[in-house]
């Protein structure tokens, strides 16, 4: 019994200790970022504590803002989602951009052919299946250009994603350019029936919030409770060992990228649908590159992935505020974020040498 | 319909490969030694601007290539801190810093957009330029052209034919080895990935002050960094190939200015494209070389064979490897 109560007492401690570290963490990297940042903000000869406090209301200071904040964040959770499967089994999946943008062009394609058919929901339903379908369509390239060619995935994924974004381009000056004008503003904005339905008092969609709980829920169950799931950790963690096990480490890095490239076309789906409207040359709003930093900053845990998600998604609604109050450019938040990633890579690697030097190991 | 005079048509493919040149043959050095630096499109970036924006205060176009250089320098010496000392992974920062360099660039840049700035004029060589044909090829390009000509015979005398060389060579491979030699890996590795970014640095400023004059957003040179990692695994680790692809690449580049010209029903957002799927057609065509069963079918085919040879070529062995020595 005495035993018994020592030994939860010390794993309760151990507990105390390992979540102290975690916000000792934080705190060290928080600051690191904030040295760093205040140094460029002085190097570009702008108020730094002003720059921050623009930042901070812009994101937060207001309902509206926050609801921007929320729009962001659907689509980096729902990229965030699909990349965890990839870096489970040890893929670098840049290509997540491209998948962004061609979800998007699947479901403008659809919603097209959708436009004045009278069921809307039906319409709503099926492009977000076709946004699916394409983002899983461009990581299947992706994953078979690494599987059967021989091509490593980050250079497959760039192509793509360049190719991905010269299609945009072309639809909209080309095929999809709006009657008279073909514009950088993208094509026809769609009928409202097309719109992502929204509680219009709180400006906030529940269908798209909804989809990226799910969407967490899934991949939480996937990665956790799944035959899919282990069998993905085992590839990425030994090829070979798996191999000799029994699985083809090619499929799963197939069955992968399809699930990575399925959430990043619904992020695109999201895009057309809930905030946009329409097809735009920014589509992808740079949302894929930044949820692999997002994914990096939680260290692979799904847990935290969307409150960093929603981190991120702060520092970049808040940093629209920038160009419009203070003549700065909006990108302070992308030196942020990647600001962040390597301070909590150092950081990460301080507490691992201070714990083996504490426990006495190498 | 346009004409296309030999010269000058091969004078614009040497002047234009002139950064993508510089920036393959330092990462060239680089992953010689064993670091992947990822970092490149960035790093190109933000050296970019760095050199317009030095150049443009001090009024001197040399100030602004040595900022460029020693901005590509510190990029890739960050890279090789994080994988030598706090032993992280060289593909996780050297992506992380591809987005951060040019978000940085953007950034502290914006000021100076369509700033009208300095520039390096054309500087031709006495004498040699007036070689019919070959004077107007190579002889009568900017000073930075020149250097990327020069580069190509130093880094390949560098790594092939001096004990440095060796050394730098031998950590690649094998840093365990080189350091029962006396070799020690993780200063020569943390000394050629910043000679590397060093070339990276002055292919940004290349850009910038010479090839694309000016600093915007998007300045112009975004995606070669991506190119120019691709052109290393394309030269096989080898500069002399990897300047070959570097001069192919830009071939097509100023060939597809002309195609623009020839047929306009094509949009020019595939010309702009085209670059990234011949890309990933060549590392599959590379890869494919070196496939044991198709190596197998070329056996009895000489020719074949001898075509496949010039594609393969192998991997420095610890790249990208964390070391523990």
């Amino acid at each position: 019994m005495v035993m018994k109560q020592d030994k939860t007492d010390s794993r309760s401690t151990t507990k105390k200790r390992v979540f102290l570290e975690y916000v000792l963490e934080a705190v060290l990297a928080i600051s690191l970022v904030l040295a760093f940042t205040t140094v460029v903000l002085l190097i570009a000869g702008a108020p730094p504590l002003q720059s921050y406090v623009h930042i901070f209301m812009g994101s937060l200071g207001s309902w509206i803002r926050f609801t921007h904040v929320i729009k962001a964040w659907i689509p980096l959770v729902l990229c965030s989602c699909g990349l965890l499967y990839t870096f489970r089994i040890g893929l670098w999946n840049i290509g997540v951009e491209g998948q962004v943008v061609m979800g998007a062009i699947f479901t403008t394609a659809l919603m097209r052919m959708g436009t004045g058919t009278g069921y809307p929901s039906l319409v709503l339903l099926l492009s977000c299946l076709a946004g699916m379908t394409g983002g899983a369509l461009w990581a299947l390239g992706a994953g078979y250009l690494r599987t059967k060619g021989g091509v490593h995935e980050i250079f497959a994924g760039l192509g793509l994603n360049f190719v991905a974004q010269g299609m945009v381009l072309w639809l909209i000056f080309g095929p999809w350019k709006r009657a008279g004008i073909a514009s950088m503003s993208g094509t026809e904005t769609f009928e409202r029936s097309l719109w992502l339905p929204t509680i219009e008092t709180l400006r906030i969609s529940p269908a798209g919030i909804g989809i990226a709980l799910g969407a967490l829920l899934i991949t939480a169950w996937m990665l956790r409770y799944t035959n899919v799931g282990l069998r993905l950790k085992a590839v990425g963690n030994n090829a070979q060992a798996a191999y000799l096990f029994g699985l083809r480490p090619g499929k799963y890095m197939l069955i992968a990228m399809i699930l990575a490239g399925s959430f990043a076309g619904l992020a695109g789906s999201m895009q057309v649908t809930g905030v946009y409207h329409r097809l735009i040359p920014a589509i992808s709003s740079n949302y894929g590159y930044l949820s692999l930093l997002v994914v990096m900053l939680a260290n692979f845990n799904v847990w935290i992935t969307p409150l960093v998600a929603l981190f991120f998604a702060c520092l970049n609604v808040g940093s629209i505020q920038l160009p419009m109050v203070l003549q700065l450019d909006s990108s302070l938040s992308g030196v942020m974020q990647g600001t962040m990633v390597l301070a909590a890579l150092a950081v990460h690697f301080i507490r691992s040498r201070l714990r083996a030097a504490y426990t006495g190991g190498t | 319909m346009g004409e296309i005079n030999i010269s000058i048509l091969l004078a614009s493919v040497i002047a234009g490969a002139a950064p993508i040149l510089l920036a393959t043959l330092g990462e060239t050095v680089t992953e010689k030694s064993g670091i992947i630096n990822l970092s490149l499109d960035g790093s190109i970036i933000l050296s970019a601007m760095a050199g317009f924006v030095i150049a443009l205060k001090t009024g001197s176009v040399v100030a602004g290539f040595l900022a460029g250089a020693m901005i590509g320098g510190l990029v890739a010496a960050t890279v090789a801190f994080f994988s030598i000392s706090l032993k992280q992974s060289q593909v996780a920062v050297g992506f992380v810093l591809t987005l951060m360099a040019r978000d940085l660039a953007y950034f502290i840049g914006s000021p100076y957009s369509r700033v009208q700035g300095p520039q390096v004029g054309p500087s031709p060589i006495p004498f040699l330029e007036g070689i019919p044909y070959l004077g107007e090829i190579i002889f009568r390009h900017s000073i930075p052209v020149y250097l990327s000509l020069v580069m190509i015979g130093l880094v390949w005398w560098y790594l092939y034919r001096t004990p440095y060389g060796l050394r730098l060579r031998s950590v690649g491979e094998h840093p365990e080895a080189s350091y029962a030699r006396g070799i020690n890996p993780k200063r020569v590795q943390m000394l050629y990935a910043v000679c590397g970014g060093l070339l990276v640095g002055l292919a940004g400023a290349t850009f910038s002050l010479c090839i694309k004059p000016g600093w915007g957003q998007p300045q112009g040179a975004e995606g070669t960094g991506w190119i120019a990692l691709a052109l290393v695994i394309f030269g096989g680790w080898n500069p002399l190939r990897a300047a070959l692809g570097a001069y192919l690449f830009a071939f097509l580049q100023v060939m597809s200015i002309y195609f623009q010209g020839w047929v306009p029903s094509v949009p020019a957002q595939v010309f702009q494209v085209a670059p990234f799927p011949l890309m990933i057609l060549i590392l599959v065509i590379i890869s494919f070389a070196q496939k044991e069963s198709i190596l197998r079918w070329s056996e009895d085919r000489p020719i074949v064979r001898a075509l496949l040879k010039t594609f393969t070529g192998t991997a420095p062995r610890a790249l990208g490897r964390q070391q523990n020595t």
